[in-house]
């Protein structure tokens, strides 16, 4: 019988010639994520080794990245003090893989990860996150944990007791109409298997659609197969993986790939004909509450978001400058963008895109995940109603639990920005 | 016998149970406040210590869906709350079982905010309504974790193990 991805991932990660759906494996982790949210993971840590007799030393600091990103620069003093533990105890440690505040090197941790060779096909991933499925873009097996589970990692180098997950595969054909995007695709997805429809399981994406994508758009429609509450979302590596790696995360050895076998059992195949897709907008206040964009244009909006984890990268940006280049944003909405990471920031001065932006009105603030999780740096008024690209959309995300969050596209994001409304982008703002 | 003291529907995402803007605050002994603040009356009781331990949050399916922040669960850990949904999302039910706050998946379940409840075995009787709900077993990975007391002690014991 043949393997899924995540089945011979798992076998490979067990030192094991097969493994099964269902059955429960111990894998070996090949790398551990956190972020501000090591805080509590260095605590649960310390519990672990008390009355050990043991020094507590992670099983291997070249394995563990620390990323501060959900609160940069620091909204409060107690955020200040985690990071400021969180240093300590990278340095401490010998943690190689941290990410501090910092122009040149920060940003976003489902960025900063695969954008400096981090991850490789075939790995283990795990992270304090839920959006970690992000790098099943590059081939890997990733998903969220929570803190007590990450300390376990950081004391033992496997995740304990891991029932392998079953898989849904997901074949999409067809070319992608013009300003509708790899997130158009997600977000009709999880509105068609609803926010619980890959529970416990592993969305792989194949289709020529797919195999065309960039990685960029590969890492949008993995980051957000969790909102369908997939355990990770995962691409077969190809040539175009191998040319990220080698390009932008400037691996220079050779890689070796491997998909799933021809045979394999899928718990269900999708199938999708991306050539007929609209624009797609998740209305409030779940993310599988999806609409195409002409059923709620005219919809009035006070922010627009451009950013996060999902849709902060260059060809992101890219299409936001495209939209509003030689434009205004209304005068009604306030506009904020946050490159994913100081390098795609760099990239998009270098290119004018910044230039543009500001130009239309546009605020570009530092990366980092900005106001999607409600934290700081654009807080919603009671009332408000934001149009985001980013991943969630639930009662109080946005720090307000009396204003709205529609989720879109960058691309239905900016037309929207300059008519004040939500607005298809084939028509025009 | 435990008493229900919230009743809430489908998809409760962790921005409900623990929402972000306090998730600077990480420590499982500080959490508690938090929880639930955007629904203010609730949150209200809870610190004020009006329930007692084991009352129960009944939720619909995909109860913790959303972000994998632990402090929604340990949130309910700390005053000892029971969850009893029709199903969890994946990262909640996890650290739930992690941290040793007791969930029940309970398909069928249906109580309302006053309902008497009683956890026997696998089922869920509503003394109330005189109706009983079959449990689901937990993933069954999970047990080890649980019957060690949480993953904690059930690491620690790894430890140790690989030092002998």
């Amino acid at each position: 019988m043949g393997m899924t991805m995540v089945e011979k991932i798992l076998a490979r990660a067990t030192g094991r010639t097969s493994v099964k759906a269902g059955e429960v494996v111990e894998p070996w982790v090949d790398l551990a994520m956190s972020h501000e949210n090591g805080a509590l993971v260095l605590n649960q840590f310390h519990e672990i080794y008390k009355g050990t007799g043991m020094e507590a030393r992670v099983w291997d600091p070249s394995r563990i990245a620390i990323i501060f990103d959900h609160r940069v620069p620091a909204e409060s003093s107690k955020t200040a003090t985690n990071q400021k533990k969180l240093r300590e105890f990278v340095a401490n440690q010998g943690i190689g893989k941290f990410h501090d505040i910092r122009g040149d090197e920060g940003g976003i941790c489902h960025q900063i990860l695969p954008e400096n060779g981090y991850i490789r096909p075939g790995y283990v991933v795990v992270g304090t996150d839920s959006h970690t499925t992000s790098h099943g873009a590059l081939g890997a097996f990733a998903f969220g944990i929570g803190a007590t589970e990450m300390a376990s990692v950081w004391a033992l180098g496997i995740v304990l007791n891991v029932e392998v997950p079953g898989t849904i595969k997901v074949v999409v054909n067809g070319e992608l109409p013009k300003y509708v995007l790899p997130k158009d695709l997600i977000l009709f997805l999880i509105g068609k298997i609803s926010a619980e429809g890959a529970n416990f399981k592993v969305i792989e994406f194949h289709g020529s659609t797919i195999q065309k994508m960039s990685t960029s758009g590969r890492l949008t429609i993995c980051n957000m197969s969790v909102e369908a509450g997939a355990t990770s979302g995962i691409v077969p590596p190809d040539s175009m993986t191998l040319g990220y790696l080698k390009k932008i995360a400037g691996i220079e050895e050779q890689i070796v790939v491997f998909g799933p076998d021809s045979d394999a059992t899928y718990d269900q195949i999708i199938e999708i004909d991306a050539s007929r897709l609209d624009p797609q907008v998740a209305c409030p206040h779940t993310v599988d509450n999806v609409k195409s964009v002409q059923e709620v244009a005219g919809k009035k909006i006070q922010q627009v978001v451009i950013g996060s984890c999902t849709n902060g990268r260059l060809d992101d940006i890219e299409v936001v400058a495209q939209i509003l280049r030689g434009k205004k944003v209304n005068r009604d909405v306030r506009m904020l963008i946050f490159p994913a990471s100081g390098r795609i920031f760099r990239e998009a001065i270098e290119n004018g895109y910044v230039t543009t932006l500001m130009e239309a009105g546009a605020v570009v603030a530092n990366s980092g995940c900005g106001p999607c999780l409600g934290v700081h740096q654009g807080a919603l008024a009671d009332g408000d109603t934001a149009l985001s690209t980013t991943n969630r959309n639930f009662k109080g995300r946005m720090g307000n639990p009396n204003s709205e969050v529609y989720l879109c596209s960058p691309a239905v994001a900016a037309a929207s920005a300059l008519t004040g409304v939500i607005t298809d982008p084939r028509i025009g703002g | 016998m435990s008493k229900v003291v919230l009743k809430l529907g489908d998809d409760v995402s962790t921005d409900i149970i623990y929402p972000g803007r306090f998730m600077a605050t990480v420590l499982p002994s500080e959490t508690p406040q938090y929880a639930f603040a955007d629904i203010p009356d609730f949150n209200a009781r809870l610190k004020k210590g009006e329930f007692t331990k084991e009352s129960v949050v009944v939720a619909g399916k995909n109860f913790g869906c959303g972000s994998s922040r632990e402090q929604a669960a340990s949130c309910l850990k700390g005053p000892d709350l029971v969850v009893i949904a029709r199903h969890f999302a994946r990262i909640f039910l996890q650290n739930s079982i992690n941290l040793g706050l007791k969930t029940i998946i309970c398909p069928d379940i249906e109580a309302e905010e006053g309902d008497e409840l009683e956890i026997f075995g696998d089922k869920v009787i509503n003394n109330t309504s005189g109706k009983t709900f079959p449990i689901k077993p937990l993933p069954k990975a999970r047990q080890s974790i649980i019957d060690a007391g949480g993953l904690i002690p059930y690491t620690r014991n790894r430890l140790l193990e690989r030092k002998v």
